[in-house]
């Protein structure tokens, strides 16, 4: 019996250099993290975030958890292939040190068992052992048929599109597609030199040995196996396979508390590498399966990144509409590393690759519009008004008075004394500005506008656009408490500052993107909505819901496209025949009601036509109440 | 305007002078967002301009300047828009307005050397 023989030479080759090379690359993105993240890092180590990120590590990226949820097939795919691979090789070593010669082998012992130990014994407990080591095997070779099958017909496995490849990426799918493979023959004619193995290898390969040569046969496959590990891991670092030592790195990160942030840094960086291109979110992307454009997905975009292309077109001609950050089953926060490319006004990449690609190197460009001076010279008559509630009504709902008018009511039943911010003049809230990567710019207008708050000392401000909602809570600094047209007809609601009708129309409710998955409210409008009418759900709603193809973020999708990804999220909506599709977004209203033949209206809209004439006389003030709201949910 | 001492003033030719004029701008634009093409310069855009109540900016006067290749004004003034997005919704014939001025940006900073934008 040997201890070695020259065909390990490759897989060892390259496994210690794939473990040398990871390490490596950890202490260097470790070391370019920023002071606060390694002190995060560091007490996460000794924290209860260390066990939720085992925890995560084992379900998520060994069990494939919510990719099995969402595609079943696809999850056993991957999961048997990872989770798979992961237990051949704790048993496969277990079994090197139960059955080998000695004690605690190097790694190659245990890959390469059966050459070195063709025939272990007849004892129960290795009959036993080969039986599992056989069903593992089967197990990984039948998620690898699927993986293959994939490859052709995406359909089999619920996927619409997968993902194109580069001639890097095909060398090492394929050097992972024959590793397996490989291995099962070359044990199969081990094992029918020898008359050992199990069901599997012990079958194949008595039945190969039948009529093949199988001892000098079983060599060179040994060869093959060897050589597709050791290609597989030198090629793993300039691969998509770079996520599957990235990804432990990342969920660690995540769980000590790290965010992507505004500014290229390690953490922007370790997602681009742990994403594992496995295509869920082309399928989640409506800009794919409507409009036909399948080059932009974050698949895509991380690519580029990795490879330093030029990224323009991939970053801005997005919805921004959050879809497929919902179904990244990485869980890599899409939007905000896009986010960092618009931001790059020099038009050239953040990193340059050295050394193949092997390492990266962060560039610090001068930006581009570093200029102090302002760029609006804004001349503006507004006068501010002192109230307790301010009105912001939005760019976007000027353009649709009816949601003014209908808040203008609700106002006036609520006995409130509102001022209306932007009734004639009113600037941008910046947020728009903002999604196109021009955040100085957008600071004037958000100064300008935080100015004319303060100034009316009001405590609540009210507004009928979800964009404008989002900006005035993350960047706005004012005292002042911000609400969707939702919240504050639910509290009035709550309250019962307000008498409502109820009216039996059926009504469908479309989630606006930057009020679900940017903002997070499902509930209130909902809640609204039921309260006057008959509130009927949709597949697609919360979290899976549509974008009607006009968001903001999308500079360069032509308006024909944004018309095509309107009809068919209207389509959708409407398929069970409702009188009423309800939005909470003028923008949302403004492009469906083109293409809409059922009504759209906003949720102020609806509730505007039930109020009813005889009003309640006990009118408390909404804002009072929300605090015993808060106290009642913490306490 | 050379005086304006006598009460009246001297009016400079009014005369397209393509010779000066430089369309390299609006030849990137077309390349980039093919829907300027589409433009009637109707001024759609220009009345519901946010921006427009507080500054002086329109659309439709940088389209055609633009098109015409007198980029001096629209150097200066294309940098007062607020990308709020309501000029796509009015536009009667589906320009990406928002389009062309992230472009004409773009052009005036790759072409011109422009860093300011």
């Amino acid at each position: 019996m040997k201890d070695f023989d020259p065909f390990v030479i490759p897989f060892n080759v390259g496994l210690y250099f794939i473990l040398i090379y990871s390490v490596v690359r950890c202490v260097i993105w470790f070391r370019q993290l920023s002071r606060a993240d390694k002190l995060r890092l560091q007490r996460g180590f000794f924290s209860r975030a260390f066990g939720e990120s085992l925890r995560e590590i084992f379900m998520e990226s060994l069990i494939h958890r919510k990719i099995l949820k969402a595609k079943p097939v696809l999850g056993y795919m991957h999961m048997s292939l990872a989770f798979g691979w992961f237990l051949l090789i704790v048993f496969g070593t277990l079994e090197a040190d139960i059955f080998g010669k000695s004690h605690l082998n190097p790694p190659y012992k245990a890959i390469f068992f059966r050459f070195f130990n063709p025939g272990h014994g007849n004892s129960l407990l290795a009959e036993i052992w080969e039986f599992i080591m056989d069903l593992l095997l089967a197990f990984i070779l039948s998620g690898l048929l699927l993986a293959i099958v994939k490859r052709f017909l995406p359909g089999v496995v619920g996927m619409k599109k997968t993902t194109k490849l580069r001639l890097r990426d095909k060398i090492a799918l394929t050097a992972l597609w024959l590793v397996f493979p490989s291995r099962l023959i070359a044990e199969s004619l081990t094992c029918g030199a020898h008359g050992s193995g199990s069901f599997l290898t012990g079958t194949t390969g008595a039945w190969l040995a039948s009529f093949l040569p199988a001892e000098s046969l079983a060599y060179p496959f040994w060869w093959l196996y060897s050589l597709s590990l050791g290609v597989f891991f030198i090629l793993l670092p300039v691969t998509r396979y770079m996520h599957i030592p990235t990804e432990l790195f990342l969920i660690f990160m995540r769980n000590s508390g790290i965010t992507t942030g505004d500014k290229a840094g390690t953490f922007a960086e370790v997602e681009v590498h742990s994403c594992s291109s496995c295509g869920m979110c082309i399928d989640a992307c409506q800009m794919s399966f409507v409009t036909g454009i399948n080059n932009i997905q974050p698949v895509y975009l991380h690519r580029a990144l990795r490879n330093n292309e030029d990224v323009t077109e991939k970053a801005y001609n997005c919805l921004m509409c959050g879809r497929c950050e919902e179904a990244c089953p990485v869980g890599i926060e899409v939007s905000a590393v896009r986010m960092i490319q618009r931001r790059n006004k020099t038009g050239k990449p953040l990193y340059e690759n050295r050394w193949m690609g092997y390492f990266r190197e962060h560039l610090n460009h001068e930006p581009a519009s570093s200029g102090k001076t302002q760029n609006y010279k804004i001349r503006s008559n507004i006068r501010v008004e002192k109230a307790d509630t301010i009105y912001f009504a939005g760019c976007m709902t000027h353009l649709t008075p009816g949601i003014k008018e209908a808040m203008i009511k609700i106002f006036r039943a609520a006995n409130e004394k509102v001022w209306f911010m932007d009734e004639v003049e009113g600037a941008c809230c910046g947020r728009p500005l903002m999604l196109a990567g021009n955040d100085r710019e957008a600071r004037e207008l958000i100064n300008f506008n935080s100015d004319l708050i303060w100034k009316s000392g009001a405590s609540k401000l009210v507004t009928s656009c979800p964009i404008c909602y989002n900006i005035f809570r993350s960047s706005y600094y004012i005292d002042t408490e911000i609400l969707h047209h939702s919240q504050y007809i639910k509290n009035l609601i709550d309250n019962e500052a307000i008498r409502f009708n109820y009216s039996h129309k059926k009504v469908v409710y479309h989630d606006p993107c930057e009020l679900g998955r940017v903002a997070g409210i499902y509930e209130e409008p909902r809640d609204v909505v039921s309260w006057v009418a008959d509130l009927v759900s949709v597949p697609e709603e919360a979290e899976k819901s549509l974008c009607c193809g006009n968001s903001l973020a999308n500079i360069f999708l032509p308006p024909s496209k944004k018309n095509a990804i309107a009809v068919d999220a209207i389509k959708r909506l409407t398929a069970g025949n409702p009188d009423i599709v309800a939005t909470s977004c003028p923008l949302c209203k403004k492009t469906f009601s083109r293409v809409s033949k059922t009504r759209v209206a906003d949720i102020a809209e609806i509730v505007a036509e039930e109020i009813s004439s005889v009003q309640s006389k006990r009118i408390r003030t909404a804002s009072v109440n929300l605090r015993e709201m808060v106290n009642q949910l913490l306490g | 305007m050379k005086s304006n001492k006598f009460g009246f003033t001297l009016s400079e030719p009014r005369v397209i002078d393509y010779e000066a004029n430089n369309r390299q701008i609006a030849e990137y634009i077309f390349d980039h967002e093919p829907t300027f093409r589409l433009c009637i310069e109707c001024g759609a855009c220009a009345a519901t301009c946010t921006a427009g109540q507080f500054m002086t900016f329109s659309l439709r006067e940088l389209n055609v300047l633009l098109k015409r290749g007198e980029n001096d004004i629209p150097r200066q003034r294309i940098k007062n828009c607020m990308f709020c997005g309501k000029c796509i919704l009015v536009c009667p014939r589906g320009v990406n307005t928002r389009g062309v001025i992230f472009h004409a940006r773009e052009a005036f900073r790759k072409i011109e050397g422009n860093e300011r934008f």
